[in-house]
């Protein structure tokens, strides 16, 4: 008697298109990978150069260590300038994020008002920060202003976006309540959807910040200010244990922030 | 004091809830509007405060042709008509007070409103009106700590804090259990007689209709099929509002209800606060 | 009953908050204010650049319309290449994610130590941005799209682990202990107990990083790892708007449709 043999349930159950899409995966793979097999799609790579990268990467890291925290003055005010970005970009955002939300809610403005709040919010979605960063960059010059709008935002899509979609879950009877008091637009705003909304707002308002603080830490890249702009200074200068200094710093702030966005949203509950 | 003459309404979706109603209530009375579901009697009081806006018709409050208002008008037009609603509509996160005060806020600045400073007398008028319907000591509490007939008070209340001309009241009972649904329409219409207010009150229980209103209009298919007094109802009017059913056990049941009331509503009025 | 009368039968002052309330959010308020205030402050921000900050803006809109349509041509090659840098990224984070989710998941995490081990890796992949990974990947492969690949595979690996990691501590033990019963290894016990379990799991997460690492990819160019970004930043940096524009509609065209195939994917599989 044969023992029954028992398969695990194959997640794609046509043999056909499941082999098929290995192909295709294959062919995907070595299209990409060959340089200039196929005109346009192929990858670039250089791979003589990239097979350097192992001992490049073991250089990289002995040089590395150890990490060199002595110009703390130059670590520390960078860090400083993050956090202060950080900051000042989520109380920036969170108060424009209101209005923002308020005109992207369907159940609180007319349709064109609405698409256009939409609009907002999708656009400055779509592009990263660093794209955004430098056009601040670009009109304000160098420094941290750029990155406080960069961080603005995104903070003010981000916040926005939550309300938006919170305004619009929200149950109708007590909007009606209230404009069924006599009460105008902006008393409606007060009383029925405030009270609705400020705690989810608060929460994602504290997440944005720490968020904030990631990001404060790339903007500078680009010359926006902040860390990011220090650790990008070392790199280019190969200052690889001043670089691992950085870094660390930036793990331990990120880990930090963390630690206190978590800690206020489990006292907000 | 109401005066709806042909009131029309066709929803967007081709659907007509109202076919040319006129109703005219000239004196404080509770008139209550019954009627199957998808009758139209929601379409007709959202009409009456333009919560819904009619297609066509005219409905006069005292002098005021509320159909023809423009925004700002129907603002005031609306401080001076309260509703009340089958879900209660609190504002869940606000305590008892500030649902109470939200009746007055088409009556204090923005600046008031936000700071909660609304005049003495609005505040007293909220103490009283707690204790009028036995919520007396809960205007700290939040709203959402309230069982469904505390609520209701509360939304009882809040609506008379307009001391409105008229109040709209839809379907106050349907989320309440029997015994509460009694408690709640029985305060709605001694304090609609106490503070001379008229009330269009819809419900669908014909009961609790014969049981405490004055009037009684009967909705079908957006028309008018009955308007009389509680005793006329008859099963030919009940089969003309509702379709074929055997009406005799309500009836009969609903006349003996309304000679027992007024003795049992004392003992009710005391466990009314629970 | 006059005002009077009504006064003395009922209370006619209500206060939302106890002063001691009342003091806590104005400290609230002062506390958000001085914050402001400092965060600002030092920050040295030149206000004086804002009063000309509209007039920059639109001269920066009017220099970029209308778009160079012609330059599509040559950044069809780039715009490929980020999107093979998302895609190849995300094909490596796959496998590395997987074990180190086990590793990092204390009920399929062997000691321990390996337990410690797989939380580090995915709190250090994460904390760290791509961008700043790619900085790193540059420094080690030179420039081009094989730095990008592997910072979008660094960062990304973070991400997909973690969520995997705390699907498999959410599995069901049962299905796990009866076929460890059955005297299977360890690693049986993976493939067949465990991975079926959470495969809808990290087939999800892995399309939505994918459709994130799209977005990711247009600036990695910034730092010198390939895709767009490159002849982006290169354009700003010679005021050749009117080809910056150009891409910014080409970049808003793929993150879009990323977004709707991954949407979409994640709507079939799950
Ligand atoms: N917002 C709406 N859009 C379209 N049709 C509606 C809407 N509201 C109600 N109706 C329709 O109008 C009719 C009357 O509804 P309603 O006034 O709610 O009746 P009732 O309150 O008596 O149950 C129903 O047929 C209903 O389907
Ligand atoms: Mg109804």
């Amino acid at each position: 008697m044969s023992v029954p043999v028992w398969r695990p349930p194959k997640f794609i159950v046509t043999p056909w298109i499941r082999y098929g899409l290995l192909f295709l995966v294959v062919v995907y793979l070595v299209c990409s990978l060959t340089p200039g097999l196929v005109p346009l799609v192929s990858l670039n790579i250089d791979w003589t150069r990239a097979g350097r990268g192992l001992p490049r990467a073991a250089d990289m890291f002995s040089r590395m260590f150890p990490p060199d925290f002595s110009r703390s003055e130059l670590l520390y005010s960078g860090l400083r300038e993050s956090v202060q970005m950080a900051l000042a970009a989520s109380l920036f955002g969170m108060l424009l994020s209101i209005p923002l939300g308020l005109i992207a809610a369907r159940n609180l403005v007319p349709l064109p008002v609405y698409l256009v709040g939409r609009a907002l919010l999708g656009i400055s979605r779509t592009f990263h920060e660093v794209i955004i960063a430098i056009f601040f960059v670009k009109i304000f010059g160098f420094g941290p202003l750029a990155g406080v709008l960069t961080l603005v935002v995104a903070s003010m899509s981000f916040i926005g976006k939550m309300l938006a979609e919170d305004i619009e879950n929200m149950p109708p009877g007590q909007l009606e309540a209230i404009k069924a008091t006599g009460a105008s637009f902006p008393k409606m705003l007060l009383y029925a959807v405030q009270p609705q909304m400020l705690p989810r707002y608060l929460g994602v308002s504290i997440y944005r910040l720490d968020a904030n603080i990631r990001h404060s830490t790339v903007v500078g890249i680009v010359g926006a200010g902040g860390i990011g702009q220090v650790l990008a200074a070392s790199f280019s200068r190969y200052d690889y244990d001043f670089s691992l200094a950085i870094l660390l710093s930036i793990v331990a702030l990120v880990f930090i922030g963390e630690f206190f966005s978590n800690w206020v949203r489990e006292k907000l509950r | 004091m109401l005066s709806i003459t042909d009131l029309v309404k066709v929803y967007p979706s081709g659907e007509q809830a109202l076919g040319g109603v006129n109703l005219q209530i000239d004196q404080p009375q509770v008139v209550a509007v019954i009627g199957s579901s998808g009758a139209g009697k929601s379409t007709l009081i959202r009409c009456i405060n333009r919560l819904v806006e009619p297609t066509s018709g005219r409905v006069l409050l005292k002098d005021t042709d509320v159909t023809s208002l423009s925004r700002r008008a129907l603002r005031k037009a609306r401080r001076r008509m309260g509703m009340i609603f089958q879900e209660y509509n609190l504002v869940e996160r606000l305590t008892v007070m500030e649902n109470l005060l939200s009746g007055r806020l088409g009556y204090v600045s923005f600046w008031q409103a936000y700071r909660r400073t609304y005049p003495p007398q609005d505040i007293s008028r909220a103490f009283e009106l707690l204790k009028r319907v036995g919520l007396d000591g809960y205007h700290n509490t939040r709203a959402d700590a309230l069982s469904g007939g505390q609520r209701q008070r509360v939304g009882i209340a809040r609506a008379l804090m307009q001391q409105p001309d008229l109040l709209l009241v839809d379907e106050p009972t349907a989320s309440l259990d029997p015994k509460t649904a009694r408690q709640i329409m029985r305060l709605l219409c001694e304090l609609a007689h106490e503070q001379g207010t008229p009330a269009v009150v819809n419900i669908h229980d014909v009961n609790l209709a014969q049981g405490f209103a004055d009037r009684i209009v009967g909705l079908a298919d957006g028309v008018i099929a009955f308007d009389g007094a509680a005793d006329e109802l008859t099963a030919a009017v009940l089969n003309e509002i509702y379709g074929e059913e055997d009406w005799s056990k309500t009836i009969q049941k609903s006349g003996a209800d309304r000679s027992a009331g007024k003795d049992r509503g004392a003992l009710e009025r005391e466990s009314a606060a629970g | 009953m006059t005002r009077e009368d009504q006064a003395r039968k009922y209370p006619d002052v209500w206060k939302r908050f106890t002063p001691r309330e009342t003091l806590v959010r104005y400290a609230w308020f002062i506390g958000l204010v001085f914050i402001a205030v400092w965060s600002l402050k030092r920050l040295e921000i030149p206000w004086f650049y804002f009063l000309d900050a509209h007039e920059q803006a639109a001269d920066l809109v009017t220099r970029m319309v209308p778009p160079y349509w012609e330059f599509f041509a040559d950044i069809t090659g780039p715009l490929i290449e980020t999107i093979h840098i998302a895609t190849l990224g995300t094909a490596i984070t796959v496998l590395f994610a997987l074990p180190i989710a086990f590793l990092a998941a204390r009920n399929t995490t062997p000691n321990a130590a390996t337990w410690f081990v797989g939380r580090f890796i995915l709190v250090a992949s994460r904390s760290v941005n791509t961008v700043v990974w790619g900085l790193i990947f540059v420094a080690i492969f030179g420039p081009g799209p094989m730095a990008g690949i592997w910072s979008i595979a660094a960062r990304s690996i973070g991400f997909v682990g973690k969520l995997i990691a705390e699907s498999i501590e959410e599995i069901d033990r049962g299905t796990a202990e009866a076929i460890e019963a059955t005297g299977a290894s360890r690693l049986q016990v993976l493939m067949v107990g465990v991975i079926p379990q959470v495969l809808p799991v990290i087939y999800g997460t892995i399309v939505y990083r994918w459709d994130i690492n799209i977005r990711e990819s247009t600036v990695l160019g910034f730092v010198g790892a390939g895709g767009i970004g490159i002849m982006l930043y290169s354009s700003i940096n010679q005021f050749a708007w009117h080809e910056v524009s150009v891409m910014l509609i080409a970049i808003f065209g793929i993150v879009l449709i990323s977004e709707l195939v991954s949407a979409m994917v994640r709507k079939r599989i799950t």
